[in-house]
């Protein structure tokens, strides 16, 4: 064991591994099955539906980035064989943005300044004092004099992030129209062609150009970010960039992980609920009907409290901070669960009834099918679109939640990163003069990508998924042979 | 006959669907004279709602009317801008739909829907509208019209609201009205008084009705002229006499082989082979061919032209080209295979010993009420049945909906928790039986369903639907043993065993039906409960099971209990006959006692309601008047008594005891009770 790091598994990281490998499961068993393959592949065509997907994409990327978690080994002694490794839990994020974590101001800072963000007292080579912006100490560094050099510095920085943008994006376009040419074995220029005017089956087009701006707003970024803070840095110095990237992250946990604790109550309790009725039936509504009517803040705050005292009270039981934190991320996903299956639970519940009185149903009976049996095999295929539906919209919801509740103070742990602590944080901020206002706008934008672009994805597979929502008919592409049979049959008009 | 009111010229609807688009109208042209009935006779898919909403240019989003015209005394509908189009909808052209429950809108009155109506069209507010409301009513029947006018659509009954329908399509006096099965959701004592109320109208107006319709009877009872439909296209045209007199295209006639009926019910059906072929199809040549017995060469090659027997007869076939002219007069009309089979009574003369003997049944109900769900009465669907179905026999359970003709069927395998009374079945009573005794006993009798697009899970393959009960009662050891009886049963069926990895979905109802009853009959049953197995085919699927059904009983022995409200079906398939309102058994006896002699009034309302083709003269139709009680709370004494034409004063006393007009044949009426 001489590794020069260690790796850790959190308890959210192997939630998020155990979805991700569901998910794949998921994957492979509906590729199989053509019925079931169908409605996804009318996701795959929908324009809005796909680059969604492609944004939604680049922040699951992201936050896997950020599941991977290591511990550094300790320069030193190894001759014992036991090498020490460092109390702080890095991840593959933390290492790819090593400058960004490390760089550490002493307070704010404007977004692209060299100076701070407020006046000091200085003290000058000579001995002189006079207040002044102190220059920082990393951003903008570089720099002689900052007044004149920095825009074109900017610029240069900026110029350079989009050229290596443009090149790869044409290499990605070009590989994309290679296969899709190899795959339908037409020419490369025709295929290109058909995918510019957008007349390919699947939206190629559509995902390209959100590539394309993905990697155009990115990369100039990460250039410049070298040299300076590009979204300024908070009241401790820390880059904005890196605090709103470790937030997706806390962001995409609490919106998954949650979902994972809230399906089983659901659907047992509402399957169970609709099927049986009778005293089960009255039962389970009575629990979701009070747990409903309790206000879920409280519920939550008083759980997140007690917990809090639990941990205060056993230090021990955490090896060290990121532990911590992760633990009570992982408790608020379970108290989050907990207090939201009720929704789902109904609409199952309702959804039961209706199917436990289908013929097909009727028939198992017929034949003596035990109820569990009838449930696993009968009802719970037929309501699957309602789950997935429901978790994919529930999940914007969740990100949302978890901002509300770390601003009321019972969220994550302050050592965890998310958009609600960064918001939270903003209420001062944006109280002073003057005012500090690029924690709060960058939260904002990156939330609201990912929230509207998980939305968006929402609304598409829900289209595909809902059988009362399925279109029976193609629009488009009727309208366009309409245009072609026009003229061989023109109308007659008195 | 130089000008037709309403005459559509080369119509053509597509409607699209993902990549493929639907010809649902393909180039149809006919014409509706003033004062005069059409009929559009066609089986589900050909396209004859769609021809009807794109008349009324009421289609979907994606339907499109593509080409030709739709004239209107000379004036073009198709190229009437929409503010111009909303003028003749309602005013000129008004149309009743299928399913009256659901074209009323259920938040506002039925007086107000119409009264909508006259506000649009005419103007009429206030007093003078509510006069008009009222005078509609009366004249479409409806009883004291003045309550009614402030009721909601669900006070009213099924045919109560079709007559609201009709009243508000009535209210600016149309020229046409157009009908789109505007009796299918109705039973058919309504279906009479219905049908009636539309011939009387045209009488008294002298407008012209579209009638759409699958059902030949209903045509024979109304139409002046029949135009037949078929994958998109109008195949025979020609007046009611001729049309029933001598139906000239192969489809027509095949289709009034495929009727059951008294004439039958010795032979098999007739049945047309294959279903109709999807309209995104290309077809050259005829479209029929591949169904059609008298196909050749050239109906596969050509697109038959219409030809004309006589003027006003118009068939669209190669039979009646030049060449083949004489050959058409050759073709014996109707074509009923005369064939014996050993189906009828003398097959089973021998004494047969009840399989499953039930006496008084009870089904009933409770309705509860309030914060405690205190029950405050009970709905009584079943209430004490005796029956005896002899093994390898059929015994049809006749009625209409809301007797509880589907409640007792349910009852007697069982589905519903607890019954009342005793089901014998071998020397057991099921009705003692706890849900896991019953388990052991549930090979022996199985349930066909009505609806088979509810009757098979989407989501579960054709082998995996046959299996379900095969393995859930230990049908087979192996589960290749197990595929393999599958594949038999597949066979058995009709259907090809490679088609057992397929979904439901991919199959027409017809296929459907039949996937129903091999999982049905995987378990080895000797009784099956049929609830209505046809009732959504269409007439020439309805004769391929019919068929199956009885196959299956000369070679299995199984018997079946069958649940239907089509008297014609009865005819064919049934031994005896048990005739049941609202809960209750008011008539048994074989087919030939029960449909031939008719004792109680209802039996014999009942029979005389069924729209039959050949319209013969003599027929007395009586028409009941009202609506089936309601079975929570029953009238006292005769339960038809309110109803009943020949009601007496003595029937409201109790209800009549069981009188013996056979062996066989008994009747619960006091009119027997005193002979």
């Amino acid at each position: 064991m001489n590794l020069p790091v260690k790796f850790v598994l959190l308890w959210t990281d192997a939630l998020v591994f155990a979805m991700i490998a569901s998910i794949a499961a998921f994957t492979w068993y509906t590729t199989r099955h053509e019925h079931l393959r169908a409605p996804w592949r009318k996701v795959g065509r929908s324009a809005t539906g796909m680059v969604s997907a492609t944004v939604l994409l680049a922040f699951v990327l992201i936050g896997l980035l950020d599941t991977f978690h290591y511990q550094r080994a300790l320069p030193g002694d190894t001759s014992s064989g036991e090498r020490r490794y460092a109390p702080e839990v890095l991840s593959a994020l933390d290492a790819l943005s090593e400058t960004l974590r490390t760089r550490q101001e002493r307070t704010f800072s404007a977004p692209f300044s060299a100076f701070a963000h407020s006046k000091e007292t200085i003290t000058q080579p000579d001995g002189t004092q006079r207040r002044d912006y102190p220059r920082l100490k990393y951003g903008g560094a570089h720099l002689n004099d900052p007044a004149k050099e920095r825009v074109p510095d900017i610029a240069r920085g900026a110029l350079q992030g989009g050229a290596i943008a443009a090149l790869l994006w044409t290499l990605i376009c070009a590989i994309v129209t290679g296969v899709a040419a190899a795959k339908s074995q037409a020419r490369f220029a025709d295929v290109s062609g058909n995918l510019w005017r957008g007349e390919l089956e699947v939206p190629l087009r559509g995902i390209l150009v959100a590539l394309g701006i993905i990697l155009f707003i990115a990369l100039p970024l990460v250039v410049l970010s070298k040299h300076y803070h590009v979204f300024g840095t908070d009241k401790v110095g820390q880059d904005v960039l890196y605090l709103t990237l470790k937030s997706i992250r806390t962001a995409l946990v609490i919106g998954t992980v949650t979902t994972l604790v809230m399906l089983p109550f659901a659907l047992a309790l509402g399957i169970m609920a609709g099927y049986f009725r009778g005293w089960i039936d009255d039962i389970i509504q009575y629990l979701y009907t009070t747990l409903s009517s309790i206000p879920g803040v409280l519920l939550i705050a008083a759980a997140v409290l007690m917990m809090q005292v639990y941990m205060d009270t056993h230090p021990e039981i955490f090896d060290s901070v990121t532990r911590r934190a992760d633990f009570r991320l992982l408790f608020l996903c379970i108290i989050l669960g907990v207090t939201s299956w009720t929704g789902l639970c109904r609409l199952l519940r309702g959804e039961t009834l209706k199917l436990r009185e289908l013929e097909y149903v009727q028939a198992a009976h017929a034949f003596g099918v035990g109820p569990w049996r009838i449930m696993v095999r009968h009802v719970l295929p037929n309501v699957l679109h309602i789950v997935i539906i429901t978790t994919v919209l529930g999940f914007s919801g969740l990100v949302l939640s978890e901002a509300v509740l770390s601003y009321v103070g019972v969220g994550v742990d302050p050592a965890t990163n998310s958009f609600g602590t960064m918001i939270n944080s903003a209420r001062l901020e944006l109280a002073r003069e003057p005012i500090v206002w690029w924690s709060i706008a960058s939260a904002f934008v990156f939330m609201l990508t990912l929230v509207l672009a998980a939305n968006l994805f929402a609304d598409a597979v829900r289209d595909a998924l809902d059988p009362r929502m399925r279109a029976l008919f193609d629009v488009p592409s009727l309208r366009r042979r309409r245009r072609r049979a026009g003229p061989s049959t023109p109308r007659v008009a008195t | 006959m130089t000008d037709p009111l309403l005459k559509i010229e080369e119509l053509r609807t597509w409607v699209g669907s993902g990549d493929r688009i639907v010809h649902a109208v393909d180039g149809l042209s006919f014409a509706i004279e003033r004062g005069e009935t059409f009929a559009l006779l066609g089986e589900s898919g050909c396209g004859k709602s769609l021809t009807a909403l794109s008349i009324m240019r009421l289609l979907p989003d994606a339907g499109v009317i593509v080409g030709g015209r739709v004239l209107l005394d000379g004036v073009d509908l198709i190229g009437l801008p929409e503010r111009r189009m909303r003028d003749v909808r309602g005013r000129r052209i008004a149309m009743i739909f299928q399913e009256p429950g659901a074209s009323l809108n259920p938040v506002m009155t039925v007086g107000d829907q119409v009264r909508e109506v006259l506000a649009r069209h005419l103007g009429l507010t206030g007093a003078k509208a509510d006069r008009r409301v009222l005078e509609l009513f009366e004249s479409v029947g409806i009883p004291d019209p003045a309550r009614r006018l402030g009721e909601y659509p669900f006070q009213l009954s099924g045919g109560l609201k079709q007559r609201v329908m009709i009243a508000a399509a009535l209210a600016c006096e149309p020229e046409l009205l157009v009908a789109d099965e505007p009796t299918m959701a109705l039973d058919v004592t309504i279906q009479a008084q219905v049908l009636e109320l539309l011939r009387d109208l045209q009488r008294r107006t002298g407008m012209s009705i579209l009638l759409i319709t699958h059902d030949l009877g209903v045509v024979s009872e109304m139409a002046h002229r029949v135009a037949v439909m078929y994958a998109g296209e109008i195949v025979e045209t020609a007046p009611r006499e001729r049309f029933f007199g001598q139906p000239a295209h192969p489809y027509t006639r095949k289709l009034f082989a495929s009727l059951p009926g008294p004439g039958a019910r010795d032979g098999r059906l007739a049945v047309i082979r294959g279903t109709v072929p999807p309209l995104w199809t290309d077809f050259t040549g005829c479209r029929f061919a591949d169904r059609c017995d008298r196909s050749w060469s050239r109906c596969r090659e050509a697109e038959p032209t219409v030809h004309f027997p006589i003027p006003e007869h118009a068939v669209r076939c190669h039979l009646y080209a030049d060449g083949a002219a004489d050959e058409a007069s050759t073709v014996s009309a109707g074509g009923k295979p005369a064939m014996s089979s050993d189906h009828g009574a003398a097959g089973f003369a021998k004494v047969h010993h009840p399989l499953l003997e039930i006496e008084d049944l009870r089904i009933h109900f409770p309705i509860r009420r309030g914060l405690f769900k205190r029950i405050v009465g009970h709905v009584k669907a079943v209430d004490g049945i005796s029956l005896s179905i002899p093994a390898g026999r059929t015994v049809a359970l006749v009625g209409e909906s809301g007797c509880g003709k589907t409640t007792a069927g349910k009852g007697i395998v069982r589905l519903l928790p607890s019954v009342a009374g005793s089901i014998r079945f071998g020397g057991v009573d099921l009705a003692r039986l706890g849900q896991s005794q019953l388990r052991g006993r549930r090979r022996d009798f199985q349930i066909i369903f009505q609806d088979p697009f509810a009757s098979l899970n989407p989501r579960m393959r054709v082998c995996d639907i046959i299996e379900e009960g095969m393995t859930a009662l230990g049908v087979g050891d192996t589960a290749v043993e197990r595929l393999a009886r599958v594949e038999a049963l597949l066979e058995q069926v009709g259907l090809s065993p490679d088609m057992s990895i397929r979904y439901p979905h991919e199959f027409s109802g017809g296929q459907r039906q039949r996937i129903a009853i091999a999982r049905a009959l995987a378990v080895d049953p000797k009784l099956i409960v049929c609830d209505e197995p046809t009732s959504a085919l269409d007439v020439s699927v309805q004769a391929q099971i019919l068929n199956l059904l009885r196959d299956l009983q000369d070679r299995l022995g199984i018997a079946y209990l069958f649940i239907t409200h089509n008297i014609a079906v009865v005819e064919y398939i049934a031994h005896e006959v048990a005739v049941m309102y609202l809960g209750r058994i008011v008539e048994h006896g074989t087919v030939d006692e029960v449909l031939r002699s008719p004792r109680h009034p209802y039996t014999k309302a009942l029979l005389s309601a069924v729209p039959t083709i050949e319209r013969t003269s003599a027929r007395e139709v009586i028409r009941l008047t009202g609506d089936i009680p309601s079975p929570a709370n029953p009238p006292p004494g005769c339960h038809f008594e309110p109803r009943c034409p020949n009601a007496m004063p003595e029937c409201r006393a109790a209800y009549p005891a069981e009188t013996r007009l056979s062996s066989s044949h008994w009747v619960r009426c006091l009119l027997y009770e005193q002979q």
